[in-house]
């Protein structure tokens, strides 16, 4: 699961969640791969990302590193900026660990790279 | 063969280890996932050149996901099939996976996604494969968490078989009902084998559908089957021995009998003659 994927992800389809995000994570395995760069994307990506969404969880993984904890002023053009958010959107992956539900505690395990969302029937 | 796979079991339980490995490696179903692929990627209507978020819902092993890596775009893939999530991964396809029931809704903040495609899902979710589920409300669910988290302009295009019309029925008026405007496509309508049903929804406010394909019978339709009925007739006529039940095929099967040495009566001028015609 990328970092993308979590950023979008919820647990609002849970009974009684209300916002559902963003979700934590504790991850016991991650991967770092590389994967093609497209500034294209990435810019308007970062529209729909919730960036201090990304921060916590980036600092979750303890892949922090150089990570802006901000989303720069005329970032279309600023191409070190995109290169960074694109490492952690795209590169970074949660191969093994849970996703935690905000507000019912609700864990979501991720195993080999894919998150498990099913719910029981008691809870949607 | 018994009929529709939807009606032998739920599709976490049909598409298990078998079952995924031989769907992914049948190079027929292959070929025409990859046509129905593009071709709902094509009514997606996206715009020229721009990679863009798709959301495949009922990904499967991915086949129709590779469609939309080889144009450019990002997907992230639902399915309710840890197996065919397994041979998804196997396959190292680009997209995210996520093992989920599109049933109980998607589970992503508004205005994800770009677009959505699914190819040969949707009718797994007319069916109640537990007591507890309603169909109707399990589809409403889906549709309105799908609405929620498309941009606003965006579409979803379904490839998918329904069984019958109050099927397709059920489908239009949860989705409506979710907000979400469009109709149904027919590519080929003509031909039982060629036809493919496209649901194109979109969330812009009422737009003009996409042209089905194959409806004008002067347009060269790759997959068009025309003059099925004198295909019929050809498959009738039993290639090199004479028709049955004609006075050659009774003298014929005199002869053959003989040669096995059972009794047989000897042949007359009587033998296989018309018989006056009358009503059983």
């Amino acid at each position: 699961m990328k970092l993308l994927t979590h950023n979008i992800l919820t647990s609002k389809c849970l009974k009684g969640v209300t916002v559902g995000y963003p979700l934590g994570i504790v991850a016991k395995e991650v991967k770092v791969n590389e994967v093609e760069f497209n500034p294209e994307f990435i810019s308007r990506m970062i529209q729909k990302v919730d960036w201090p969404a990304l921060c916590k969880a980036a600092e979750n993984l303890g892949h922090l590193d150089n990570l802006p904890p901000a989303v720069v002023d005329d970032y279309e053009n600023n191409e070190e900026f995109l290169k960074k958010a694109h490492h952690f959107l795209m590169e970074i992956e949660v191969i093994n660990g849970d996703l935690i539900c905000p507000e019912t505690g609700r864990k979501f395990p991720v195993t080999d790279g894919i998150p498990n969302m099913l719910a029981n029937e008691d809870e949607v | 063969m018994s009929g529709r796979p939807e009606h032998q079991a739920p599709p976490e339980i049909f598409y298990g280890e078998d079952e995924a490995r031989k769907y992914t490696r049948n190079t027929r179903m292959m070929e025409i996932q990859l046509v129905m692929s593009e071709r709902a990627v094509e009514l997606l209507c996206l715009p020229e050149n721009q990679p863009c978020h798709i959301i495949d819902l009922g990904c499967g092993s991915g086949l129709s996901g590779e469609t939309l890596t080889e144009q450019g775009h990002v997907w992230t893939g639902v399915d309710i099939s840890s197996a065919m999530l397994g041979v998804a991964k196997e396959r190292e396809v680009e997209g995210d996976l996520l093992l989920g029931d599109l049933g109980q809704g998607l589970p992503f903040r508004a205005g994800a996604f770009d677009g959505a495609i699914s190819i040969s899902a949707l009718q797994w979710l007319c069916n109640a494969d537990q007591k507890s589920h309603n169909p109707a409300k399990r589809l409403y669910t889906f549709f309105s968490s799908l609405y929620g988290c498309l941009s606003r302009g965006s579409r979803a295009v379904f490839q998918f078989y329904p069984e019958n019309s109050s099927q397709v029925e059920l489908i239009t008026s949860q989705a409506m009902k979710a907000g979400f405007t469009g109709g149904l496509v027919v590519d080929y309508p003509n031909s039982t084998k060629a036809k493919k049903f496209f649901l194109c929804l979109m969330t812009g406010g009422q737009q003009p559908l996409p042209t089905a394909l194959g409806v004008d019978s002067r347009e060269d339709a790759p997959n068009c089957v025309t003059f099925s009925q004198k295909r019929d007739r050809m498959k009738q006529l039993r290639a090199g021995k004479a028709p049955k039940k004609s006075r050659d095929w009774i003298l014929e099967k005199k002869e053959r009998r003989r040669r096995q040495g059972k009794e047989t009566r000897d042949d007359s001028k009587f033998t296989g003659r018309k018989r006056q015609s009358h009503v059983w």
